[in-house]
């Protein structure tokens, strides 16, 4: 293709013309228009409609302090420190990948190594103010230690607002009653996803 | 002149009347926003009271504590006295109109109409067409383009409905010969084949739509149109003027369910088994949900349309019907 035909405005063949109905021309056939348009009943099913949705009473409102939404595994909210199943200790072995990768520069670590020789992390924190929940950090991290939550309600005072390590680590009375969860997966679907499956607008 | 009795019969009567209608009409915003939301599949009004029954009060409340605005450049007299013209000729126009058969309590024959005038049926509707004057003083008064436009809009509408209305009930009483509204009802004793609806079912359309206007209900609420006009006359209300221009319309709404009820449906005449009272309520409970119903399905109607409908289609229609109810008596 050439310029000239990207500059064409006469496409006449190029439209599809939908089958509408005929502007009237004179008065008679406005009328009859109208008429045609009052017995058609068009605006009976109007009334049909919005009665049979009030009988159905398929009410969609979630009344939101009381309910809440399940968020999908894919959300990514508020981050998660794992604990290791079979021990208890931290996942986080300090490689400090989730640091260099962190696109907002809000992550930052501390590390040492203890008396057994073993690099730990003594402190660990992100600052929620300057993330943008990209999700890298858990992407990169090879130990599956963090990972984003469903905790979507985090309005602060302040634009710098730290998450600490003890407010994102599972507690350990969590971890031993067994209320930590696994991190499902990326692109894991959520547990009602069957019945949030609709139709694409091309099925109707 | 006058017994005592009946001047306490009466002032009771009218107080009881304006007591129930208001409260009424204050519940009837609660059954709309209800209405509306499970229309449109929501959930309305939930968390003041169980079901939110208690967001009346709370509506109430915020109505009658809400710093009453008046602007710097608005009318201020007219200003003040136009919501009250419209809530007063809304309670005042219900003084002719019966609501439930006369009954007997501690041996005295009440009759649950203020005033049987014979000309019933031409005060109901001219006090209701004074109404206008609210909004209409309203919008002038306000020093805002918006209310000047519903106010406007709100002339407009009346010349044309008020036309269609009155020569739409022409048809009717010419059959019965009477205005009273208590002979019409009268008149149509003979269970669900006597109701006037059979006979004049054109007239019955045409005064349900006039009345839907009359009302500034939608499909005909030009005169406050949000989308259009924000709140038309009343956009420079605030607090309890506001609220008087809400009760007016909502006993406006009552006042046109029941003289549907009675012109056309029946009345308070007992069917079957069920008593004339609760036909009574039962018509009018249907004729509000109607105006609801109609509010949540169909669009609105821009100025002009309505205009041209009621000028060229329902008046030469009423003509016709009250023509051809002339032949049919002679």
């Amino acid at each position: 293709m050439e310029l000239k035909d990207f500059k064409r405005r006469d496409i006449g063949s190029a439209y599809i013309f939908l089958n509408t109905e005929a502007t009237p021309t004179d008065g008679w056939q406005a009328f009859k228009r109208f008429v045609k348009r009052t017995i058609k009943g068009e605006l009976f099913v109007g009334l049909w409609i919005v009665l049979r949705e009030m009988i159905r009473f398929d009410i969609h409102t979630l009344q939101y302090p009381l309910e809440k939404i399940e968020m999908s595994p894919r959300y990514r909210a508020i981050h998660r420190l794992l604990r290791l199943f079979e021990s208890g200790s931290e996942r986080c072995i300090g490689c400090g990948l989730c640091e260099k990768i962190c696109i907002s520069n809000c992550i930052r670590m501390d590390t040492h190594v203890d008396e057994k020789s073993r690099k730990v992390v003594s402190e660990y924190s992100i600052n929620f103010g300057r993330c943008i929940f990209c999700g890298y950090c858990a992407e990169v991290c090879p130990e599956l230690a963090i990972v984003h939550g469903a905790e979507y309600e985090n309005a602060g005072e302040q634009r710098a607002h730290f998450g600490l390590k003890e407010d994102m680590l599972t507690p350990l009375d969590t971890f031993k009653a067994k209320h930590q969860k696994e991190f499902q997966g990326f692109g894991a679907l959520s547990a009602n996803a069957d019945e949030n499956i609709k139709q694409t607008p091309l099925a109707y | 002149m006058f017994d005592t009795a009946v001047v306490i019969e009466t002032v009771v009567k009218a107080v009881i009347v304006v007591a129930v209608i208001a409260a009424l009409a204050g519940f009837a915003t609660f059954i709309e926003r209800k209405v509306l939301a499970f229309m449109q599949r929501r959930l309305g009004p939930m968390h003041v009271g169980p079901y939110g029954l208690l967001q009346l009060a709370a509506d109430g409340i915020k109505l009658f504590t809400k710093e009453d605005i008046i602007p710097q450049n608005a009318v201020k007299p007219i200003f003040m006295i136009a919501p009250v013209i419209a809530a007063t000729t809304a309670f005042v126009a219900m003084a002719a109109v019966p609501y439930f058969p006369e009954f007997t309590l501690f041996g005295y024959t009440i009759h649950p109409i203020i005033s049987d005038i014979n000309v019933a049926l031409l005060y109901v509707m001219g006090v209701a067409s004074v109404g206008i004057y609210g909004p209409l003083l309203a919008g002038m008064s306000s020093a805002n383009k918006w209310s000047l436009l519903g106010a406007a809009r709100a002339v407009v509408q009346m010349l044309s409905f008020e036309v269609v209305s009155g020569l739409s009930v022409l048809a009717p009483i010419m059959m019965i010969g009477s205005l009273s509204l208590i002979d019409i009802n009268d008149a149509q004793t003979g269970g669900i084949g006597d109701w006037l609806i059979w006979k004049q079912p054109l007239a019955f359309v045409l005064f349900a739509i006039a009345g839907f206007m009359e009302t500034n209900r939608a499909p005909f609420d030009t005169v406050e149109f949000e989308a259009e006009i924000v709140a038309g006359y009343a956009t420079e209300y605030s607090g309890m003027r506001w609220g008087l221009f809400f009760i007016g319309e909502y006993a406006n709404m009552i006042t046109i369910s029941v003289l549907v009820s009675i012109l056309f449906m029946g009345g308070y005449n007992a069917f079957w088994f069920i008593p004339g009272g609760l036909m009574m309520l039962l018509k009018v409970s249907f004729w509000i949900f109607l105006f609801l119903w109609v509010r949540a399905a169909w669009p609105h109607v821009r100025p002009d349309q309505l205009m041209w409908v009621c000028w060229k289609v329902l008046m030469p229609l009423s003509v016709v019907n009250i023509l051809i109810t002339g032949f049919a008596l002679l």
